[in-house]
């Protein structure tokens, strides 16, 4: 059992900061949604008010962490020109999606938006944490602001299930490989 | 003394205005919104794609984020400073900013933005 260090970049960005993010998007709307709402009357202690605010302080910092990655470590290798006269393409994933009709739309429409739309994700839930942050309880005070919160987190959620979704795709159609081969276990031939 | 001050009936907590939470969320929109702008112009306008390229083994998406993240934050600076004690109305400011949203998951996806 074998992976390259730039398979397991891949792996971290979309299996764990990614996914994660996406785990962690449900549990943070229901909360919003159903604790801090305008009508609810039953009270938010200080710990409970605390596990919100650390949840989503860590959601914002998995965001960011999962463009940061997947902007400036994976993407170069995704977008790396062949020299040329190269006819095996297997380190080279963008050249290798083009090179044929029925997988250039996975980089044309896949990574084309997904390299952009990713990024909305970062921009509403650090927002979203800065509103809760400042506001906290006081939030059931103001629900056309908490509904503002509630829909930027739902299309981040959106956007961050686009990018994941094409992110999968786009490594099951042409994955990036390369670098050192780490050895992660021996297993049985036969 | 003593008397008149338990008389005096104690100024009523100042409720918390949503001047900041309105900047914050405006400009999020407006953040949102003006990656999906440069990263049409980036595309379609040789010389601003260019201009984007802030770190070659990235390309223009390098400039494009980082532009507008710097527009982001910029905006929630100046907006936080300017209504940081006012009330808006965030029904209306929430709108706004979730239109931008709305349109900027629209303008990146590539057969809309190709539609410029």
């Amino acid at each position: 059992m074998e992976i390259t260090t730039r398979g397991l970049w891949t792996l971290v960005h979309g299996m764990g900061f990614g996914a994660l993010y996406l785990l962690a998007c449900s549990g943070a709307l229901v909360e919003l949604w159903r604790r801090y709402a305008p009508n609810d009357l039953s009270p938010v202690n200080e710990r409970d008010e605390a596990l919100l605010r650390w949840y989503l302080l860590s959601m914002a910092v998995l965001a960011w962490i999962t463009v940061l990655t997947g902007t400036y470590i994976i993407y170069p290798w995704y977008r790396a020109v062949p020299p040329v006269g190269t006819v095996n393409l297997t380190g080279y994933p963008q050249r290798l999606l083009l090179s044929n009709v029925a997988t250039g739309g996975w980089h044309s429409i896949g990574m084309e938006w997904k390299e952009h739309v990713a990024w909305l994700v970062p921009i509403s839930i650090t927002m979203a944490f800065a509103v809760f942050n400042k506001h906290r309880r006081n939030l059931r005070n103001h629900p056309e602001l908490r509904a503002a919160v509630l829909s930027f987190m739902m299309i981040s959620f959106l956007a961050a299930g686009i990018a994941g979704f094409f992110g999968a795709m786009l490594n099951k159609h042409a994955p990036v490989e390369g670098g050192q081969t780490i050895h992660l276990m021996q297993g049985e031939s036969r | 003394m003593s008397s008149q001050s338990a008389s005096t009936p104690k100024p009523a907590a100042q409720a918390m205005t949503n001047g900041s939470g309105a900047a914050a969320v405006l400009a999020a929109g407006v953040g949102s919104f003006s990656l999906a702008v440069l990263a049409i112009a980036s595309d379609k306008l040789p010389a601003i794609k260019s201009l984007m390229n802030f770190y070659r083994p990235t390309g223009p998406l390098s400039g494009v984020t980082t532009t507008a993240v710097f527009v982001w934050l910029m905006l929630w600076i100046v907006l936080r400073w300017r209504w940081r004690d006012r009330n808006l109305a965030m029904g209306r400011v929430g709108r706004v900013a979730l239109v931008l949203l709305v349109l900027s998951l629209l303008l990146t996806f590539p057969p809309i933005a190709d539609l410029f």
